[in-house]
């Protein structure tokens, strides 16, 4: 079985498959049970600072999206930081740290923009023998409104000062968790380089309304005849965050900087590919509330069982796919497919017609007997035949051999590669050297 | 085993009736809500799909299944009714493991089918619930239609003879209407007086009037009726049934497996309903196998299907032959009647086996009966009907016969399956012929 010890930022676990900073981290009971059933570390749900601690809504707090058979996709929670004494999260975080020395525990932290406020709570969190803590300039709502969580994860330059005051006032490594709700995630994690971050960990939630009732006509979850925008996340989020961890990864000025990756990690599979793209580890939450944290038995054998597999390291893993991220304009033109429908494999249900002769280019046919076949000089290799099939494999793309004539334009596949900044078509194009 | 299960002869209260209850109970029971949802959440929404393809009445089974998916079985049971205004007994009786099912894309990549049946009963269920009726009458046409039988045929047609504003009278020989939904199919699959309910909601359309105990050539002739009426359809089912034609067809407990399925339907207690120890049915088809089923559920100790040619070609289908096998019925195949033995009353029936082709093989057995049933077939009462075509009467495109402002459809007419799924098809597609031609 391969190693799985982890070591993110000097923090180690023998895992990279961290509990999020969020419910199920709340408290000193859940984090031993999660411990016990193989998470490698956690991330203590926010604290903030002394004093009376927020108050949650009284009614629903979460909302919901489906897949067939009620699956959970997406997640919705207006929750807020911990309601919870800051004393007795303290004095809980020491208890299971001292239990559980192996294991990671980071503390994530959210108090008001003030040095003094962040000055006070940091020698808290290191008496208590945390491995870290994480910025949370993430959250979408409530805390947002009182110019905390997003609001200072939405301005870089506050993202800055406030990491500054942290590594000034504190020896802990600081991993900034970073907001979605923005335009271009480099920034923000530049900013956090620049005030002195060990890592960036993304994505925090999305603004959301999950769904309006129809009845009510009050978006959901509705408390007394109102709802409010809350913090979207699961298994829908996940190609949200794929790309912006790698955004990050790939850019010059957040190259190398270490990534701890959330975003509807499900599976292990999910775990390797954000990993893949950067991530050094991953943080999960809704995975584990909809299943309950023994889901984390299934990442570890899998990834163990995909590493064994491909014959490399963990590390190894970490960012292997970045070199393969890139901008369209440079994507090979002149790479022609065209989709395959194996017959054997096919069970005849016409969703790639439909999907093709009504929306597409109409390269699909429909013969005798529910017979489909891809019309090769139609086929524009679109993959959503691919996309749309209810069984994996049945379809797939198939490249053209170099020096094949494609019966769509009657030209002949080159050899050369060829982009769009060089295509005849494009007004900009650089004169091939 | 109980004393009274022993016993040989023909005798009411072989079981107690906790025991009758349970094995009378719906077969499929119906869908809650939950289970609605999981089953309506497997369909694919093919293109063109298979299901719609293989039912006789070609409901769009695809688009019904997504309006439950998506919280409406309301709107479903529209879609369903608008092609099959008899879609909830149809879902309860359509042979469907060898129509929609049998064609689910599902079925053949997994071997479980969606259970189109059963998402079918739960939206036309629903709106019966609702004691609502999707549909309106349009505005009178003055046309009058005489509707002979009420059974799937006759209703199909009289529903949509009187949704386009025609008024229809529907004749039928026996007391209650519902024909073969009413007598003619097994208990469990038509529970709390189904057959009765969906004919009163039926008729909720309006403009259908019913007249129950007229028999065609009793009471009335066909004559009579084109003279009085500006359209007839024929819907009128097989009165007559066919004959072992062998000695000792006549003995005291041979009876017609038919009248044995009606006389259990119109049974108030099924306990005082008598059957024998030892009962053999003599046929291959989905009334034998509704006899044997019943029979057993009744407590028989012992029952046996006959089949003269191979399993494989019964006309049960392979889903009603394992039902019959779990109950406990024994299925012989290839093996004819000879005789019935017995002084009086039936005690043996001998049998001779046979090849495919019904060949003698020389080789004979006797089995114990105090109760045989005939179930090889019905026939049609010809007198007084229209050209025929063998033994039915002759039909052309959506049912017209012979004479001019006759139709004719379901198992009274030549061609299709002798299902009820068909007969709903036909009666429907005869009253749109008849629509178009009476208002020219």
């Amino acid at each position: 079985m391969a190693d799985l010890t982890s070591d993110f930022v000097g923090i180690k676990s023998p895992n990279p498959f961290w509990l999020a900073s969020a419910p199920p981290t709340d408290k000193e009971y859940n984090v031993r049970r999660a411990y016990e059933a193989g998470w490698g570390g956690v991330v203590w749900k926010t604290l903030g600072e002394e004093g009376p601690p927020v108050v949650n809504v009284n009614g629903p707090r979460y909302g919901a999206i489906w897949g067939a058979d009620r699956r959970l996709l997406g997640l919705n929670n207006i929750e807020l930081i911990t309601d919870r004494p800051l004393e007795v999260n303290l004095r809980e975080i020491k208890a299971v740290k001292r239990d559980y020395p192996d294991r990671a525990l980071v503390v994530s932290l959210m108090v008001p923009c003030e040095e003094a406020a962040w000055k006070a709570i940091l020698p808290l969190v290191e008496e208590t023998g945390a491995d870290g803590v994480e910025l949370n300039f993430g959250c979408p709502h409530g805390m947002s409104e009182r110019g905390m969580g997003s609001a200072v994860g939405q301005v870089p330059e506050y993202i800055e000062m406030v990491t500054r005051w942290v590594k000034q006032n504190s020896r802990m490594p600081c991993i900034v968790k970073l907001t979605p709700n923005i335009t271009d995630i480099r920034k923000p994690a530049e900013a956090a380089k620049r005030g002195g971050a060990d890592a960036v960990s993304l994505i925090n939630t999305i603004n959301s309304i999950t769904s309006v009732n129809l009845d009510l006509f009050a978006p959901e979850p509705t408390i007394d005849g109102k709802g409010a925008h809350g913090g979207y996340c699961g298994p829908a989020v996940k190609p949200i965050a794929l790309n912006m961890v790698a955004e990050i990864a790939r850019s010059p000025e957040t190259h190398g900087m270490p990534i701890s990756g959330i975003g509807g990690v499900t599976t292990w599979r999910d775990a390797a590919e954000f990993m893949a793209l950067g991530a050094g580890n991953v943080q999960v939450c809704t995975a584990a509330m909809t299943y309950g944290f023994k889901v984390v038995q299934e990442m570890i054998s899998g990834l163990s069982q995909y590493l064994d597999e491909k014959g490399v390291g963990l590390s190894d893993l970490v960012g292997r796919a970045v070199p393969n991220v890139s901008d369209w304009q440079n994507l090979n033109l002149n790479a022609i497919s065209k989709a395959k429908i194996d017959q054997d494999l096919c069970i005849s249900c016409g969703r790639c017609y439909a999907a093709c002769e009504d929306t597409s280019h109409q390269a699909i046919a429909m013969s005798e007997g529910r017979v489909f076949t891809v019309k090769d000089d139609e086929c524009v290799a679109c993959n959503l035949c691919v996309n749309v099939c209810p069984v994996e494999g049945c379809i797939s793309m198939e490249r053209m051999e170099v020096g094949a004539t494609d019966p769509r334009t009657g030209k002949v596949v080159p050899a050369e590669f060829g982009d769009w900044t060089t295509h005849p078509n494009n007004p900009m194009a650089r004169a091939a050297e | 085993m109980d004393a009274r299960q022993l016993a040989g002869g023909i005798r009411a209260g072989r079981l107690e009736p906790q025991a009758l209850e349970e094995g009378f109970t719906d077969l499929h029971p119906p869908y809650d809500d939950h289970e609605a949802l999981v089953a309506a959440d497997r369909c694919y929404f093919c293109h063109d799909a298979p299901c719609a393809t293989a039912c006789p009445t070609t409901i769009d089974i695809p688009l019904f299944i997504r309006q439950i998916a998506t919280g409406t079985p309301e709107a479903a049971a529209k879609t369903i009714l608008s092609q099959n205004i008899l879609g909830g007994m149809c879902a309860r009786v359509c042979p469907t493991e060898t129509l929609c099912e049998e064609v689910c894309v599902r079925e053949v990549a997994e071997g479980k089918p969606v259970e189109i049946g059963r998402l079918q009963r739960y939206a036309t269920d629903t709106v019966m619930a609702q004691k609502a009726h999707p549909f309106e009458r349009a505005a009178p046409t003055g046309k009058r239609v005489a509707v002979v039988g009420a059974g799937p045929a006759g209703l199909s047609c009289a529903h949509r003879l009187a949704m386009k504003g025609h008024e229809v009278v529907i004749l039928d020989a026996r007391p209650k209407p519902g024909g073969l939904n009413e007598f003619g199919i097994a208990a469990y699959k038509s529970t709390d007086d189904f057959a009765a309910r969906e004919v009163d909601w039926l008729l909720g359309i309006g403009g259908i009037t019913l007249e129950t105990g007229k028999a065609l050539g009793r009471d009335v002739t066909l004559e009579g009726l084109t003279a009085q009426y500006d359209a007839v359809f024929l819907g009128l089912g097989l009165g007559g049934v066919n004959a072992l034609g062998i000695d000792g067809d006549d003995r005291e407990g041979v009876l017609n497996a038919v009248d044995f399925i009606s006389e259990l339907r119109q049974a108030g207690d099924l306990a005082m309903l008598p059957v024998g120890r030892d009962v053999v049915v003599i046929g291959g088809g989905m009334t034998a196998v509704d006899a044997a089923v019943q029979s057993k559920l009744l407590g028989a100790l012992n029952v046996t299907i006959v089949y003269r040619r191979s399993q494989a070609r019964m006309a049960a289908s392979a889903f009603e032959q394992e039902l019959a096998q779990a109950r406990g019925v024994r299925i012989i195949c290839n093996a004819m009647p000879k005789a019935v033995h017995g002084n009086g009353a039936v005690r043996e029936i001998e049998f001779e086996f046979t090849d495919d082709e019904l060949t003698p093989t020389g080789e004979s057995f006797r089995l114990p009966a105090d109760q045989v049933f005939r179930a090889i077939g019905q026939s049609l009462v010809t007198e007084g009907l229209p050209a025929l075509d063998g033994r039915k009467i002759a039909v052309e495109g959506p049912g017209r016969t012979s004479l001019p402002g006759v139709w004719a459809g379901g198992d009274c007419a030549a061609g299709g399956d002798d299902l009820t799924v068909t007969a709903v098809a036909e009666g429907r597609d005869a009253a749109e012929d008849i629509h178009a031609t009476l208002m020219g």
